[in-house]
């Protein structure tokens, strides 16, 4: 088993951390899914088998979206500059500077939840 | 990789699994101290002190220079081995649901035992006060019958209160003293234990490594269980026969208040 979606030692990551870096994983290969599917689509003859891939191509968009939307409600602050960018009319850029300049950038400072070491039975207190 | 080592051990995921999920129904009873004092961490292997917000005096011998030294609580680092044959984690891989895992099991025993003994006895090797010996108030003497509890928690509740120490408040029982009430079923038609828990209005909990029993404010604030590291199992050595392991955490106790609690002695 890999653990590639660690850029820091994961011993010194908190847990909601480390559920954070797995759910960014699950994203990046959603939309990695949806670009192969994009490419068998496009070469593909039979109908049968571009149903299955549309219909491949169908359950990742679904789960690219939940991966984001879990995202967004973990990290307001995006989830703020994204209202101003996604389903709008208009200039795509100029929707993200405005987006920008009106979020209120919230910086959380150091992570201070508390650490669970890789090998801890995560007993913790039991009250 | 951290300084556990378990990616070091002849173990699959499966057996990691099996020998955590071991580990944690075996600790997980009998960590009553968790169950009564306050708790906070995990704060990871690295932190090794608490701040207590005094000093002492301290001569640095530097002429114009006046200094004082602080003074800190550290925490201690428990470790218990124990060992499990290779061939019985084979046998886990293979499906096996009755994995011999009786070293484990004796050495989480031992680890609740002494994590319990440290907080409510107390510990000078580990710099842990505990929460009998400094209490001020004597002990109330342990009931010779079992039918005598409800009288000696009804007095330690009241001792508690006519110092100001509001509840709810929990009971710890030694493994012996546990034992006798639960045998001791009705009291006059009403099940002692729920008789217990009325005067208390919180737990009775089972406490290994407790001797008698303590009566304690569960209000909060009183009794601190600082956790660096929470219990982990770790990675020692391995021949073709065995692998070695240890239970290990790091944390330390303290008693904020030592009239908040009464011995049943």
């Amino acid at each position: 088993m890999g653990f590639d979606q660690y850029h820091e030692p994961p011993e010194e990551l908190s847990q909601e951390i480390r559920t954070l870096a797995r759910i960014f994983a699950s994203l990046t290969e959603e939309a990695e899914a949806i670009g192969w599917y994009e490419q068998r689509l496009a070469v593909e003859q039979d109908e049968d088998a571009r149903a299955i891939i549309a219909d491949s191509r169908h359950e990742e968009y679904k789960h690219f979206a939940m991966d984001l939307e879990f995202l967004f409600r973990r990290r307001p602050e995006w989830a703020a500059i994204a209202k101003g960018i996604l389903f709008q009319d208009g200039s795509i850029t100029e929707n993200a500077e405005g987006a920008e300049e009106n979020a209120e950038i919230d910086d959380p400072g150091p992570d201070t939840s508390p650490r669970l070491l890789v090998g801890s039975l995560g007993i913790g207190g039991l009250r | 990789m951290n300084h556990l080592l378990r990616s070091h051990a002849p173990i699959s995921e499966r057996g990691w699994e099996l020998i955590d999920e071991e580990a944690r129904d075996r600790l997980t009873p009998g960590m009553a101290s968790r169950r009564l004092v306050d708790f906070s961490g995990p704060h990871g292997w690295e932190f090794s002190s608490v701040t207590l917000g005094r000093v002492d005096p301290s001569d640095v011998s530097l002429d114009g220079v006046a200094a004082v030294r602080r003074r800190i609580q550290p925490v201690v680092e428990f470790k218990v081995p124990f060992s499990v044959l290779r061939a019985e984690l084979l046998d886990g891989d293979r499906g096996a649901d009755d994995v011999d895992f009786a070293d484990l099991d004796r050495a989480a025993r031992k680890f609740v035992e002494a994590e319990n003994a440290a907080v409510f006895h107390g510990s000078s090797g580990a710099g842990i006060e505990g929460i009998v010996p400094p209490c001020p108030h004597d002990p109330i003497a342990r009931p010779g019958e079992a039918s005598g509890y409800p009288g000696a928690v009804a007095s330690a509740v009241d001792l508690l209160k006519r110092n100001g120490l509001e509840g709810p408040y929990g009971l710890a029982l030694s493994r012996e003293e546990w034992t006798r009430v639960v045998e001791t079923g009705e009291l006059g038609g009403y099940p002692l234990f729920d008789h217990l828990k009325s005067i208390l209005d919180g737990p009775i909990v089972w406490t290994p490594g407790l001797g008698g029993a303590v009566v304690l404010t569960l209000r909060g604030g009183d009794f601190l269980f600082h956790c660096g590291q929470d219990v982990s199992v770790g990675y020692t050595s391995h021949d073709g026969d065995e692998v070695a392991l240890y239970l290990e955490a790091s944390f330390t106790f303290r008693n904020v208040t030592p009239e908040a609690a009464v011995a049943i002695a």
